[in-house]
């Protein structure tokens, strides 16, 4: 259809909302792209889910309007909406069979028993339910039954936007990559916008091609997960996003120049004037850090192993500074220093990233 | 759940209830045992009889014609209550202080005691004076539970409706507060009409609260005695004298100890039976939730 | 839509009030009135039938015999259910499925074919006429019911629990009192709740039990039903009383009851 526009939307759960605390949604402006994969990202509580209940229609936002293209929905009840949506815990109706699961919302709308037929045989195919077609669906394994409520929504032709709620929150470890697979493989194949809630980075990264990271109600950042590992705009996304997270260091700017501990650090951004009396950092992965002859005077305090490389947690007075050692690199004896790399270095204010480039 | 650990000391944490229980009903099953086959002729000297008193009781027509009005009660009260129940929970608001106002008032039936509500039914039918009686009478109607069969009963049915319908409404609401939101809004997203989301989200899920309901009011509308004894006392004549008012006349009015404990034992059998039934119907092989 | 839809538990508690509204009007009206014809409220207001209550002993005592075994006996079931409940809901032992059934078989034991045994029986051991009798008795069917209750809601607490307590050295008795009977308190309550319930409003093997010590409220009401002289009026005041107890108990459980359906058992 055309992209899904959320335009100054704030939600709030209570009736006369007085703080900023009660409000779940501050000011959200968002755009989703027609057939785009994407993953509203953060810790519980950020408010993704209200986000996504407002887009189905489950909820009807305080203030703000949602468009589908250029028609205004707000108004509209979620079964008008051409969404679909597929939530934590799977939900079927369990007196009926797969068949008739797949069927329902079809038969709802009023759609020809063949052509529920054929959809239904499509979509079943889409999702490996072939062969189960005849079976009640409450014998089904979890994963079954979440491909069984992703297929309600695949059935429908009139489906523009997918939502999925964590809907691998209740499958077993080791089923989880394969329904994540199946997911990603659905995105290519069928013509649909999807937006994946969850609190997982690693499910958010895998799947979206841009990813929507929500701290405490607001929308922090919006973008690939390779500008979110390399360009975090806000700590918090530096914090959340990578394991272990970006190390994030209060550092002084004097003379436009960033300074830790005396020592001048180039960065890829440039500090200017207006940083005058805000709280500024320096915030650089673990994965951009590395020992040097020249450079931060670090004392080496413990050494983690985690497959493929190593945590280095070093201490620069009461500082820590983790840096990742890679096969056949080796912790320096003695005296050790560290450098970070200037491309991937970069100056927050008050959490924010500082626009201006170097 | 994980596996629960093999002990047999925990014999003695049971034993009180054991013994408060077993006190309670081995003994007096035994006697009654012990008088269903024997005959007094008084001067507590007993004689051996065999089944004589239980294939008495059997062929009797008084003792089938006091089963015939139990099983017709009982399913005139299950075939009312049991959909009203259901529809009065579906009726009330989920949350909110309606609901707990709505609660607190319907339970207040639940909690008089069964004197009380044979009492309270007996004066508000009173022809004349009672409020039910008077208004019946007034809009042209001839009632009279006191000398008509078929008034006494209408009154016996509404009694145990008004008394025994909030036990499956309470029920019923608490299956429903169980279902989670998801399973509405799914079915809001299908586009289901309130009837289909009624006949494959909420009754399905309401399926074990109801077998609850119903083997509970099966139970105990199938041993009822204070309610109908005390609004009618069994009559006019013996119409609406159900099988514990037969076998409490028999037992402690008569003092025939013989047929009484014959009688006491198939009745017990009878309810164990028919609630087995109702349970093998009510739940087909569990599949999980 | 949504206004007929509130329309229908209006109507039934309207349904529910109305017999309650009558007992209770009847209370206030003096003999000559009730007999006299048919009025929709008091038009000659009186106390005096609740004035004969409060002042007859053999009246007033009704009303203290049937709390004083109703309260023996919530006491006893629920004392004695709490370790038998923790038994099954921990443990399994040799015939613990079994045990379970027996006792809630016995709920489905009709109380007719109980009351010549037990008149007997009590008579045997002395405890006719006491209020420590109907307490037992009504053990039968309160006490599988509390233990059936209670180990719902224990099976909701994990073992880990038990486990930690032992670890930090609790004895049994200590672990059970202090840690583990606060953690099912809501159960008790119900438990408790249930107990007081059906206790009360048993008739039959209450009156089949006692006769002048222990005579319970409902059989006073039965007695002076059928003496001569229908005295509606004290007749409907003594029900109205006892319709106390059970609105001051849903009272203080009305928060349990909206929201703790969901907690147990159902």
């Amino acid at each position: 259809m055309a992209r899904l526009r959320l335009e100054g939307v704030r939600h709030s759960y209570r009736a006369q909302p007085a703080q900023d605390a009660d409000w779940a949604l501050k000011d959200v402006d968002l755009e989703f792209e027609d057939g785009g994969a994407y993953a509203l990202l953060g810790p519980s509580g950020c408010g993704k889910t209200t986000l996504l209940n407002l887009v189905s229609g489950l909820l009807h936002p305080t203030q703000g309007r949602v468009r589908f293209g250029d028609a205004d929905v707000t108004e509209l009840p979620t079964d008008r909406r051409n969404i679909a949506q597929v939530f934590q815990f799977p939900v079927v109706y369990d007196t009926m069979t797969v068949f008739d699961n797949l069927a329902f919302p079809l038969r709802n709308r009023g759609m020809a028993p063949d052509a529920v037929r054929s959809r239904v045989q499509e979509v079943a195919a889409l999702l490996d339910l072939e062969g189960m077609l005849g079976q009640r669906a409450a014998g089904l394994t979890a994963d079954g039954k979440q491909k069984i409520s992703l297929g309600r929504g695949l059935a429908r032709p009139d489906v523009n936007v997918l939502m999925l709620d964590e809907p691998l929150t209740v499958i077993d470890p080791h089923l989880k990559w394969r329904l994540r697979s199946k997911l990603k493989e659905l995105h290519q194949r069928v013509a649909l916008t999807m937006i994946y809630v969850t609190h997982d980075q690693t499910e958010a990264m895998t799947f979206a091609d841009r990813v929507v990271v929500m701290h405490e109600g607001a929308v922090v950042q919006v973008g690939t997960p390779v500008d979110l590992f390399e360009r975090p705009r806000h700590t918090f996304v530096g914090h959340f996003i990578g394991s272990p997270g970006m190390n994030v260091m209060p550092c002084q700017v004097d003379g436009g120049v960033a300074r830790l501990g005396g020592r001048a650090v180039p960065t890829a951004n440039r500090p200017d004037a207006s940083l005058a009396g805000r709280r500024t950092d320096l915030g650089v992965r673990p994965e951009f850090v590395r020992f040097a002859d020249d450079g931060i005077p670090v004392r080496v305090a413990r050494v983690s192993d985690a497959g493929r490389h190593q945590i280095v947690e070093a201490h620069h007075g009461d500082q820590v500074i983790r840096l990742l050692l890679r096969e056949g690199e080796s912790v320096p004896a003695g005296a050790a220093h560290v450098a970070f790399d200037p491309a991937y270095t970069h100056l927050y204010a008050d959490g924010w990233i500082c626009e201006a480039r170097a | 759940m994980s596996a629960r650990p093999v002990n047999q000391r925990a014999w003695w944490l049971v034993l009180p209830v054991v013994l408060l229980v077993a006190f309670n009903a081995v003994i007096p099953l035994m006697t009654v045992v012990n008088y269903s086959v024997q005959e007094t002729f008084g001067n507590n000297q007993f004689f051996f009889e065999g089944v004589k008193w239980y294939s008495e009781v059997m062929h009797s027509s008084r003792f089938h014609d006091a089963l015939k009005r139990q099983l017709m009660f009982t399913g005139i009260i299950l075939a009312l209550e049991i959909p009203l129940g259901v529809a009065i929970a579906l009726a009330m608001p989920r949350r909110g202080a309606w609901a707990s106002a709505c609660l607190v008032l319907m339970s207040m039936p639940l909690l008089i005691p069964w004197n009380v509500v044979g009492a309270m039914w007996n004066i508000l039918a009173l022809p004349d004076i009672g409020l039910l009686g008077w208004t019946l009478n007034h809009i042209g109607i001839d009632y009279n539970y006191t000398r008509q069969p078929l008034s006494a009963w209408a009154t016996l049915i509404a009694m145990d409706v008004w008394h025994w319908t909030s036990l499956v409404a309470l029920l019923a609401y608490a299956g429903l507060s169980a279902i989670p939101d998801a399973y509405y809004q799914a079915a809001k997203i299908d586009g289901a009409s309130p009837w289909a989301v009624f006949r494959h989200v909420q009754l399905p899920k309401m399926r074990h609260v109801l077998t609850i309901a119903v083997l509970l009011r099966f139970m105990d509308s199938f041993m009822i005695y204070t309610e109908p004894m005390v609004l009618t006392g069994g009559g006019p004549g013996n119409s609406t004298t159900v099988l514990s008012i037969d076998l409490v006349k028999i037992a402690l009015g008569q003092f025939d100890l013989g047929p009484a404990a014959a009688m006491s034992l198939i009745y017990f059998l009878i309810i164990l039976l028919l609630s087995w039934v109702f349970y093998r119907v009510m739940t087909p092989a569990e599949e999980g939730a | 839509m949504r206004r007929a839809k509130a329309l229908v538990p209006a109507l039934y508690i309207l349904f529910l009030m109305l017999p309650i509204y009558w007992l209770v009007a009847m209370s206030f009206k003096p003999t000559n009135e009730i007999l006299g014809g048919f009025t929709l409220w008091p038009h000659r207001f009186t106390l005096d039938n609740y004035a004969k209550i409060f002042l007859d002993r053999t009246w007033y005592m009704g009303y203290v015999n049937s709390l004083a075994y109703v309260l023996l006996n919530t006491l006893l079931s629920v004392a004695a259910a709490l370790p038998a409940a923790y038994a099954f809901s921990r443990y399994r032992f040799l015939g613990d499925k079994h045990l379970f059934f027996w006792l809630l078989s016995n709920r489905m034991a009709p109380p007719a074919v109980f009351a010549l045994p037990f008149f007997q029986l009590y008579s045997a051991i002395g405890l006719f006429d006491t209020h420590l009798a109907v307490a037992l008795a009504h053990c039968l069917f309160n006490v599988p019911l509390a233990v059936w209750i209670l180990e719902g809601f224990m099976s909701g607490v994990p073992r880990e629990l038990d486990e930690m307590a032992y670890v930090d050295g609790y004895s049994f008795g200590r672990f059970f009192l202090k840690i583990f009977v606060p953690a099912i308190a809501a159960g008790i309550g119900v438990a408790a709740f249930f107990c007081f319930m059906f206790s009360w409003v048993e008739l039959l093997l209450a009156k089949t039990l006692t006769s002048v010590d222990a005579k319970p409220i409902s059989a006073m009401m039965t007695r002076t039903a059928s003496t001569s002289g229908y005295e509606l009026g004290l007749l409907a005041a003594a029900g109205s009383l006892t319709i106390i107890p059970g609105a001051f108990v849903i009272y203080f459980v009305r928060n349990y009851i909206a929201k703790g359906f969901s907690l147990g058992r159902v």
